[in-house]
């Protein structure tokens, strides 16, 4: 079914995704899963990264209006070993696309990306025409939420986050493993 | 990888070259500056650029005008308005076209806006850069208001595209001038709350005065334009001296200061505030009516030539240059951006200086990394 066919009041619908865990686990296991998956998803740490217009919507989410914090995307951190997720903000381009993908190798795992914007979706209006622009940023990095809009309200940016909490809820060891299997690039 | 921090120890001069950024919060994006430090002291500055480069003068060789608009939002975005702007009164002026006294004062009073809410982001980024991080949360503050009222009438916050050749793309919102007024009337309150915060404080007066002087006959040498530039006593203003749309109307002071100095480049953008709200009070109330833009043929083609319009823009003066070959594709086309001529001034202003007056420097020219590679 494609998503023209999803029915409006399922995109608000909590319960589908949950669903989406891995059947017959370890009770065990399951418990320790949950309790890690609470602490991992209620403090998201972002990258400060953004690369052009698309920042300066992330930065106006990180402000009062919208308080980011509220989520427990609590700090921006510079450095890339101490964050947990990377919010690709704005166009990559070719000569930044090796230094994405180091800035993502050096980040410790559990590690996620969001695509925010339309320029790392899929190039956005640099799609045509242009020399240098990556055509979406999952040539480079593998991508967990994609945010469009050029750029994205910060609202969207927050739903965005929320979905990736949401999908960090139902993992587990197993599928993580199974995730960064498929996720490789290698 | 060509990205490596190269440590080079030399027994005699003990010089260290250390690489910041494509990746640090303190470059306002993806600059990249090699820079040679003796102990904490800098000694040189090496500017790489390019790591946002989307190649937007090329791509603009095989579109039409009215879809360059769009690239130009992208290009500078805090300034996304007068960027369109120098496009739109390009194309008007190549094919002679009169544009009603509404179209120019509502265009005026969006640059304004524009430039209020650019500059409020350079006080909340500049102080943070400082460790203010107070100035942050106030700043962006305040501009969530300017993009409230951005987006009632564009439907944009940021990247708005509201001009485009022949007037603009739809008329304001009716409560555009009561919103308008409104937030004058706020903040102009709210203003002198950020020379308490953050202007009168005596670890910031510390860290700016004196810090990365430029003289005035520097500031002509460099090609500087702008508030860095005005900062130093340079008369550069585009808007007094080669006035578009409604600006030969409008009093403003051009704000000049002779020391130009770190502290005196952020005074001149914190003055500018004042002078842009002056402005918006003195057009708001008399918007003449009219229509909202002027007929234009369904494809814009310009006459064969070159043509050449300026602009000024938050970070200083934005030139457009376009060679046409009577094709609705324009065949050559060059933007003359403040910011990657206000990046050649980083290694003069910065030398001899320590590292962590490099922050404040780089912070006070108030860089926009897409406007530098476009």
């Amino acid at each position: 079914m494609g998503i023209k066919g999803m029915k409006y009041e399922e995109f608000g619908d909590n319960e589908s995704l949950e669903l989406l865990r891995e059947s017959g686990s370890n009770v065990f296991l399951t418990s320790i899963d949950d309790v890690i998956n609470w602490g991992r998803k209620n403090s998201l740490w972002p990258l400060t990264f953004a690369t052009s217009c698309c920042g300066i919507e992330m930065m106006q989410t990180g402000a009062p209006r919208h308080d980011f914090a509220r989520f427990g995307m609590e700090v921006y951190r510079a450095s890339p070993r101490q964050a947990d997720v990377i919010v690709v903000a704005g166009t990559i381009v070719n000569k930044m696309a090796p230094i994405l993908k180091r800035l993502y190798d050096q980040m410790s795992e559990p590690k996620y990306v969001v695509a925010m914007g339309a320029c790392a979706i899929s190039g956005g209006p640099f799609f045509l025409n242009s020399y240098c622009v990556v055509k979406g940023v999952e040539h480079v990095i593998p991508v967990d939420v994609y945010i469009p809009g050029c750029p994205p309200r910060p609202e969207a940016l927050l739903y965005g986050m929320l979905q990736l909490q949401r999908m960090i809820e139902t993992e587990t060891i197993s599928s993580r493993k199974k995730r960064n299997a498929s996720h490789s690039y290698e | 990888m060509e990205e490596k921090v190269e440590i080079i120890a030399t027994d005699e001069k003990q010089e260290f070259i250390v690489n910041m950024g494509p990746q640090h919060p303190s470059t306002h994006g993806v600059l990249r500056l090699v820079v040679s430090l003796q102990g904490e002291t800098v000694k040189n500055i090496q500017p790489h650029i390019g790591y946002i480069h989307r190649g937007i003068e090329k791509m603009c060789e095989s579109i039409t005008y009215p879809q360059i608009i769009h690239l130009t939002d992208r290009m500078d975005y805090l300034s996304a308005h007068q960027n369109n702007e120098s496009v739109c009164l390009l194309v008007e002026k190549a094919l002679e076209v009169d544009i009603p006294d509404r179209i120019k004062v509502i265009r005026t009073i969006m640059s304004e806006l524009s430039r209020l809410q650019s500059h409020q982001l350079f006080w909340a980024t500049f102080g943070m850069d400082l460790g203010g991080q107070t100035c942050y949360f106030y700043g962006l503050r305040d501009r969530e208001m300017i993009l409230d009222i951005f987006e009632e009438t564009t439907g944009g916050r940021m990247i708005v595209s509201y001009n485009c050749p022949g007037g603009l793309m739809y008329d304001i919102h009716p409560n555009f001038q009561k919103r308008v007024k409104d937030f004058i009337k706020y903040f102009r309150k709210k203003l002198p709350e950020y020379d308490t915060i953050l202007t009168g404080n005596v670890i910031f007066r510390e860290r700016t005065s004196g810090i990365g002087p430029l003289t005035l006959q520097d500031a002509i040498s460099y090609g500087i334009t702008g508030p860095s530039a005005r900062a130093s006593g340079l008369s550069c203003d585009v808007r007094k001296h080669e006035p578009y749309s409604a600006y030969d109307k409008v009093k403003f002071n051009e704000v000049l200061f002779s020391e130009g100095d770190t502290y005196h480049r952020y005074m001149a953008r914190n003055d500018e505030m004042r002078q842009s709200m002056n402005t918006i009070e003195q057009l708001i109330d008399n918007i003449p009516e009219g229509p909202y833009a002027v007929k234009m043929k369904p494809v814009i083609k310009l006459p064969e030539g070159e043509y050449f319009q300026r602009v000024e823009t938050a970070r200083g003066e934005l030139g457009l240059f376009v060679i046409s070959d009577g094709n609705k594709n324009p065949y050559r086309v060059k933007f003359r951006s403040p910011n990657f001529v206000n990046l050649g001034v980083l290694n003069h202003l910065a030398k001899g200086f320590k590292i962590a007056d490099l922050i404040a420097i780089a912070g006070s020219l108030d860089f926009v990394i897409p406007d530098m590679d476009r």
